[in-house]
Formats: C-alpha cells, sequence, structure tokens
C-alpha cells in the first residue's frame, strides 16, 4: 500500500460528460479545455490541497473523477 | 541494394496470385510445427526481438509471458485481423495468400499462454479475408477448428483497438473501454486475453520452426527481422512487400518506381504516424528508432508517398475529417476536439481560413493529447502535428489565404 498523501487525480474519460465543477473547486490543479472537459495536473496532489480534491472528487455529478495512489516507480502521468 | 530480390519469408512461397496456400502445401513447404513447449516458445521469442506489428510494437515474448503469468483461470487469444487503417492492406494480403502462418501463430499462441480458446477477429469489409482464414480453420478439421471462433470485426477504425476488440467480442460494442484493466489483465469474459495481430502470428510460425538467430539473421541488431508494408502513392493503389528493417524508405519507393525528385513528404506509419520530408525520409532506415528521430513512427507499416503536386494541408485535412469521424464518440476531448480540429484543418485547406486557425490547430494538438480512453485522438493530433512541422510554410501560405502552391491542389488566393 502506498502512503495516503501520494495521491494524484485520475477522470475517466467515457463517464466524464464536462460538467467542470472540479475545475472550480480545484482551479489549482483542474483547468478546463475549449469544450468544458478537465485538464488535470498529472503530479502527486500536493497535502496542502488534498481536502479540495477530494471535494472535487465528490463533486463530480457521473463519478468520473478519483484520486489514485502513485507508486512509488512510477511518478509520471 | 539495386537489383537483389528482395528478401521474401512471410511472403515466401507461390505467387501472391495463386490466392491462399492450402494446408497440404504450406505443410510440404515449411514442414509440420515443431513440438515446443510454451516456455522454451516463449524464451525463443524474447530472444528473437520479435516486436507487435498492429501499430503499437510491443515486444511479443514479453506481452506472451504477461499472459502466461496472469493469475486467472483459462486465457484466450484473440486474432486481430480487423485492419481498419485505411492505408494498410498487409493484413488482409497476408490471411488471403498464408492463411495457414496465421492459424500456426494462433495455435503456437494458445498452447504457450495455456488458451483453450482462440478468436479470429477479421475485419467484416474484408470478404477475401474472412473466406481464406474460414476455409483454413476447415481445412484444420474439427477438432483444432472447435477451438477457433470466427467473428466479423466492424468496419471502423478503432474496432482494431485492442479493448474495443474484446468489448465487442464479449458485448457486441466494438467502442474502447477504459483501461485498466488492460485485456492481458482482463479480457474476454474476464479472463486474461493475449490480443496479437495477423502478421506477428505468422512471424511466430516460422520462428517457431527456424529459431530465434534464424529471425536475426535479417535486419539490424536494433531492429532485427522482417516486415510486412503496405505502400500507396499517387496512383492511388495500394500493394504490400516485404522489407528487412534497415532498409531505407528510398529502397522501397525505388522498388515502385518513385523518384526522390518528385517526393515532397511520405507519411509512415498510417493515420497513426507522422509525415517525415522527402529528402529526409528518403535515406531513413526504417526501424523504430531512426524513424522517431524522424518524426514518425513504423506503426503498422503504411508508406505513403505524397508527390509535389499535392497539397500537405489538404492531406492533412482528409486525414482529420476521417478520424473525427471515426472517434467511438464517447470521451469528450475526442468528440470536440477532433471534430474542431477537422474542421478547422478543412477550412484552411480549402482557402477559407479564419484570422486564428493555426494558433487553434497549434493549441489543441497540445491540449488533446492523453486525455481520450483510448489512444484515438494521440493519434489524430500526432498525425496533424508532424502535418504542421512538414508543411509548415504550406500551413501559413494557407492561413494567410496566400494560396496553395501545390499544383494539383490549386487553392487560389483571397
Amino acid at each position: 500500500m502506498s502512503a495516503p498523501d501520494r495521491l494524484r487525480l485520475q477522470v475517466d474519460r467515457i463517464r466524464c460528460d464536462g460538467a467542470g465543477l472540479c475545475a472550480e473547486l480545484l482551479p489549482e490543479l483542474i483547468s478546463l479545455d475549449d469544450w468544458g472537459y478537465p485538464i488535470l495536473a498529472p503530479d502527486v496532489v500536493p497535502r496542502a490541497l488534498l481536502p479540495l480534491a477530494r471535494q472535487a472528487v465528490d463533486a463530480c455529478p457521473v463519478l468520473a473523477l478519483r484520486l489514485v495512489p502513485v507508486p512509488a516507480a512510477v511518478e509520471a502521468r | 541494394m539495386s537489383g537483389a530480390a528482395p528478401l521474401a519469408r512471410l511472403l515466401g512461397g507461390p505467387p501472391l496470385g495463386a490466392g491462399a496456400e492450402s494446408f497440404a502445401d504450406h505443410q510440404a513447404r515449411l514442414g509440420r510445427l515443431p513440438a515446443i513447449d510454451g516456455a522454451t516458445l516463449i524464451a525463443v521469442l524474447e530472444a528473437s526481438g520479435l516486436t507487435g506489428r498492429g501499430g503499437a510494437g510491443f515486444p511479443v515474448g514479453r506481452k506472451w509471458r504477461t499472459v502466461a503469468q496472469a493469475a486467472g483461470d483459462w486465457p484466450v487469444v484473440l486474432v486481430n485481423g480487423a485492419e481498419g487503417e485505411p492505408l494498410s492492406a498487409k493484413d488482409r494480403a497476408l490471411m488471403v495468400t498464408r492463411p495457414h502462418l496465421v492459424l500456426d501463430g494462433a495455435l503456437l499462441a494458445a498452447a504457450a499462454v495455456g488458451a483453450e480458446q482462440v478468436v479470429l477477429y477479421v475485419g467484416e469489409a474484408h470478404t477475401a479475408a474472412r473466406a481464406a482464414i474460414g476455409r483454413a480453420v476447415l481445412e484444420r478439421g474439427p477438432r483444432v477448428g472447435q477451438r477457433l471462433r470466427l467473428v466479423a470485426a466492424p468496419a471502423r477504425y478503432v474496432a482494431g483497438e485492442e479493448s474495443a476488440a474484446v468489448h465487442y467480442v464479449d458485448a457486441g460494442d466494438a467502442r474502447p473501454t477504459s483501461v485498466p484493466p488492460r485485456p492481458f489483465e482482463r479480457g474476454i469474459g474476464g479472463r486474461p486475453t493475449l490480443v496479437q495481430n495477423v502478421e506477428s502470428l505468422a512471424h511466430v510460425a516460422l520462428i517457431a520452426r527456424h529459431g530465434d538467430g534464424w529471425y536475426r539473421g535479417a535486419g539490424s541488431d536494433a531492429a532485427p527481422g522482417t516486415a510486412l508494408v503496405s505502400t500507396s502513392g499517387r496512383d492511388g493503389r495500394t500493394t504490400v512487400h516485404e522489407i528487412e528493417f534497415g532498409e531505407t524508405i528510398g529502397s522501397v519507393a525505388g522498388r515502385l518506381g518513385t523518384t526522390a525528385d518528385g517526393l515532397q513528404a511520405v507519411l509512415v506509419g498510417g493515420y497513426f504516424g507522422g509525415w517525415i520530408a522527402g529528402p529526409t525520409a528518403w535515406s531513413t532506415p526504417l526501424e523504430p528508432g531512426a524513424l522517431r528521430d524522424a518524426g514518425a513512427g513504423f506503426g503498422c507499416g503504411v508508406l505513403s508517398f505524397l508527390g509535389r503536386e499535392s497539397c500537405g494541408v489538404q492531406a492533412a485535412a482528409q486525414v482529420m475529417a476521417y478520424m473525427a469521424a471515426e472517434s467511438a464518440a464517447q470521451c469528450g476531448p475526442c468528440v470536440f476536439g477532433l471534430r474542431a480540429i477537422a474542421d478547422t484543418t478543412s477550412r484552411l485547406a480549402t482557402g477559407g481560413a479564419h484570422r486564428d486557425d493555426l494558433a487553434h490547430l497549434e493549441r489543441w494538438t497540445g491540449q488533446i493529447r492523453g486525455r481520450g480512453a483510448c489512444r484515438h485522438p494521440d493519434g489524430a493530433v500526432n498525425h496533424l502535428a508532424s502535418a504542421m512541422r512538414v508543411f509548415g510554410d504550406e500551413f501559413r501560405r494557407h492561413q494567410a489565404r496566400r494560396g496553395c502552391t501545390a499544383a494539383g491542389h490549386g487553392v487560389r488566393a483571397s
């Protein structure tokens, strides 16, 4: 198991329908493209932003956004 | 390379025009499949350096080992002959003329990964290939035949993507699924599934007989062996050839009678591939490393030659229109992004550029990459990025509405 503080955001692209709530709650890590679909920062979510990230995950109306552990070996993506 | 007959391994044997080689002729020519246990064969494949020929180029031995070691019961082998790439014809050529090489490889794969069931997934539009594979299955007799199931793949670009292929066999829906889990973890019926292109399997049929040293006797150290390529050019005809890795693009062009002078650019790897400018392409060897350095990739072995009379912007616009139409329409960035890109590229191509069209294309290619469930949007924007690099001057002319330099296009300044 990874330490709980090494998490990053991941979106299920098929589920996501571009409601855009996530980017409103967490503009530090999520921006929207020209069609309203989220562009996620690939990095580990900083500890200070974790509460907001959790809120963004909970706010997604189609449950497309997740926080997933970052395996130590593969940092990127 | 002049004059020397090209090496024919997959395409060795009777002339291709003679149609499908029968099982009896196939065995008389190549001998029966040797009794080789799965672990040994996987080690031989790893030593051979054989890579997958569906487009991704993943090492075949490593893929088989992963499926063989996957937890869970009874893996499945899916033989991928969907060949949805418009510029590719090599998988069909192989299935039509050498169906038993494909079946040999499929049965070896099944034995090596412990699969009982083999799905032969062949494009529904490829009627001759499906007929040839179907007849070849019958020639193998009922004991082998009952393990082989022929499934017609829908004639869509993404139907050959591996998660889409699994999805279609399971649920009749040839759209990609969110990965992970990948098919090798959880595929057909929830079982670990080895998805392998027909050409890759045909190479396995020969490597099992002749060994990894034999396979490495052609090509280069970095990219051993031979490969099938589909070439197309100004006459619009697609032909299939076998090449040794390391052979230059110019050498292949020479076989077709194409000269360096008239060559503007080459699309390498298919719609997922990239453009290389003519002079560079001519001396570029067909091997993954050199192609990557030149801004393309070997992909599924497509070489499409663009003459100087043609417009690169128009060529890119046609591909973008196709890629947008072939989106599985599941992921927002792919649905809306590719549509916007296709419309904008088309407007540029036809001489009606809006002010910021080129700037939009540049931004969107960066934005869309990596944001689909499958690699369809990535393939499309990579293609566009390479077109904008190679045909940069032409794109800028079109943006400035200064008309087109290509004689065969004829968009005038406005």
